[in-house]
């Protein structure tokens, strides 16, 4: 997986609530039996137009914010499908951190396993950080992820948890099955334990 | 010792490894595939020179990407046909059994699992498909999961995970006359919202909830996801076995009276400690509808379109009047007064077998409105076989819907079934997020019965008023 150490780079603000992962993908787009080339259908429906030109309105398609990094998103992003193409789609357009008051779950899970950060951050921190992205290239804002730490462009930091599993694989770029075939041993003890324990649940076919 | 809840039960009872600070590392009893999820999971094994660990606990399905129209003919879309091809090549290739479309069991894995019997109360079951909390109805760990995830249970038969809260959703009293566990779906997510489970498993109990058939269970654990969290507990019980018994992958003899008696002792302990907690009355539950573009946004069939301008919170009201907005719905009109074009009743949510009876009750001896189309698209072949058996298919035939073959098909619109840009659909489906069903479309939520009186009257009605047969 790709490590995830600092990141420096534009933010762009995508204050709505609710963003659904049908949103960030539309499900056409998930037909493709591979990971690439998704950021191309990254927010779809809202970046383009009917005719399939560029919606010039969307954030993402302003000059100020094309090549943004990171995200200023709102409350319940990444609601709805289980689909890890939204991750996917972020990645390959460039984005590899999303600061939001909150995620929904299986997305914020997803994140985690393709090298993107997702913030959980205080309201009143988001609204600052809000207010930094509207300024475009004029507010470069610093993610640290080994010291917890977004570094606004005006020297303000703010402080963010993370989950310190996560944070060690992501800072390290470890691949998690890699770190689970290492407990192979505790694996193969539960095995045994379950076919003596719950005979009935295993195998499924029969 | 406290007591503990279903879900710390079936937790403690699948961990394998604790040791990675918050994350554990839980055991998988069933893994669920489907053609869309998976293809960069087993590419992954592929490439990782890595075996699937359980093959014989993992079962695939063909259903989001399939057309429910001949399965004689070939797959139009080339995509969708290299996904079919793609999931058959690895399940050949892996050593997974595979429901294709031409095998009567194919559908909807959330209904397929269920249906064999492989649904069983205690189990953790995992699929990349978010709607997998349907299973939760047995009382097992069920969710969804990304495709990383997908392949490290394909690689471990394991899954890194962080233990949710408890939250508890009481339903006391009895659903009216007319009500359905649909409207109980949406009456709850209308109340906590979409976000109001996250991070936690959410355990359903009352009189309510126990008087619900394992497929009105299954209707209520689906929709949790839509409320934030990603899965959804009812405790076992009587029903929950006589569903279960006999069924091909479910225990036998004396393998299932051990299972039964495991079974019973997995409800909530009387001392268990909930998180959160949300009661509520059954008999304050009317016909519901959604009229924006979140599942939190119901309204009972006799309402109207709400206001923003009472909203008082800024970014809700923002967020409503873009739904308005993309629902082209005015503030204050009627639902009854809402026209619709389509109708689909079918989804993991909706697909079964009662839905179908419920619906076809409705719509006997009816036609559906002129300007309306109207598709019912079972959840299995197995449903649909014995649906014809029922005839419940001549039932929609004559009144102008289509029967089609099973799949997920315009609950998200990856197959042809698809609305066109500013058809409204009166749907049984999960989601009426903007675009679910087709750019452009727009979904209203419903139960099995609404939509069939929709498709009748050409507009939304309540099903109390409608005359059976």
């Amino acid at each position: 997986m790709k490590k995830f150490t600092t990141l420096t780079g534009i933010a762009a603000p995508l204050p709505m609530v609710n963003v659904d992962t049908d949103k960030i993908i539309p499900a056409q787009f998930l037909k493709s039996i591979g990971r690439e080339g998704l950021g191309e259908a990254l927010f779809f429906d809202m970046r383009y137009l009917p005719d399939g030109s560029e919606n010039p309105d969307f954030v993402l398609n302003k000059p100020a914010y094309r090549q943004a990094k990171i995200l200023i998103a709102g409350d319940n992003f990444g609601c709805g499908s289980s689909r890890e193409h939204a991750p996917w789609a972020l990645a390959d357009f460039g984005i590899s951190c999303v600061i939001a008051p909150d995620f929904a779950d299986i997305f914020y899970n997803n994140c985690f396993k393709n090298g993107i950060l997702p913030i959980k951050i205080d309201k009143e921190t988001w609204e600052k950080l809000l207010d930094d992205a509207v300024r475009g290239a004029n507010a470069m804002i610093t993610v640290d992820l080994e010291a917890q730490e977004i570094r606004g462009p005006d020297g303000g930091v703010a402080t963010f948890d993370v989950d310190p599993f996560r944070k060690e694989c992501l800072l390290n770029g470890w691949d998690d099955i890699d770190l689970t075939l290492q407990k192979s041993a505790a694996i193969d003890a539960f095995e045994k334990k379950r076919v003596t324990a719950w005979p009935w649940a295993a195998p499924v076919d029969g | 010792m406290a007591g503990q809840t279903l879900y710390d039960k079936i937790w403690d009872a699948h961990l394998v490894d604790a040791s990675a600070g918050g994350m554990a590392l839980i055991y998988i009893d069933v893994h669920l595939t489907h053609e869309v999820t998976t293809p960069q999971a087993f590419e992954g094994l592929r490439q990782a020179g890595r075996s699937v660990r359980r093959p014989d606990l993992t079962l695939a399905v063909a259903d989001h990407a399939i057309p429910t129209t001949d399965r004689n003919a070939p797959v139009e879309d080339a995509q969708a046909a290299l996904q079919l091809e793609t999931l058959a090549a690895n399940t050949a290739e892996f050593g997974i059994e595979y429901y294709d479309g031409h095998d009567i069991r194919q559908g909807i894995v959330h209904v397929v699992g269920p249906e064999q019997g492989l649904t069983q109360p205690g189990m953790t079951i995992v699929c990349g498909d978010s709607h997998t909390s349907t299973h939760g109805a047995f009382g097992a760990l069920a969710h969804g999961i990304g495709t990383s995830e997908v392949e490290h249970v394909l690689a471990t038969q394991t899954l890194i995970a962080r233990k949710a809260k408890n939250m508890r959703v009481t339903v006391n009293g009895a659903l009216a006359p007319g009500i359905t566990p649909k409207d109980m779906a949406l009456a709850i997510i209308g109340k906590i919202g979409t976000a109001g489970g996250t991070g936690h498993v959410i355990e359903y109990s009352g009189a309510a909830v126990r008087a619900l058939s394992m497929e009105g269970r299954m209707t209520l654990c689906n929709m949790t996801i839509e409320a934030g969290a990603r899965a959804g507990l009812i405790a076992p019980d009587e029903i929950t076995f006589a569903y279960l018994k006999g069924r091909p992958r479910a225990p036998k003899g004396a393998a299932w009276e051990a299972a039964r008696a495991y079974w019973r002792g997995l409800a909530s302990d009387d001392a268990a400690v909930f998180d959160r907690q949300i009661v509520m009355d059954a008999a304050d539950i009317p016909p519901l509808v959604t009229w924006g573009t979140s599942p939190e946004d119901v309204a009972p069939i006799t309402g109207a379109v709400p206001d923003p301008a009472q909203e008082r919170d800024p970014d809700k009201a923002r967020a409503m009047r873009r739904s308005l907005d993309y629902m082209d719905l005015q503030p204050g009109a009627k639902m009854t007064d809402i026209k619709i074009d389509r109708v689909f009743i079918g989804s993991c949510t909706n697909s079964r077998i009662e839905d179908l009876r419920a619906a076809a009750a409705i719509v006997k001896g009816h036609k559906v409105a002129s300007h309306v189309g109207a598709m019912v698209v079972p959840g299995s072949g197995l449903i649909k076989a014995q649906a014809e058996e029922e005839g419940l298919d001549k039932i929609f035939l004559d009144a102008g819907f289509e029967w089609r073959e099973a799949g997920c098909s315009m609950c998200l619109g990856m197959n042809p079934d698809r609305l066109a840009p500013g058809e409204r659909c009166a749907s049984t489906s999960n989601r009426n997020f903007e675009g679910r069903q087709g750019k452009g479309g727009r979904t209203h939520l419903m139960s099995p019965a609404m939509a069939a009186a929709a498709a009748i009257k050409g507009a939304f009605a309540d099903v109390r008023e409608c005359k059976l047969g």
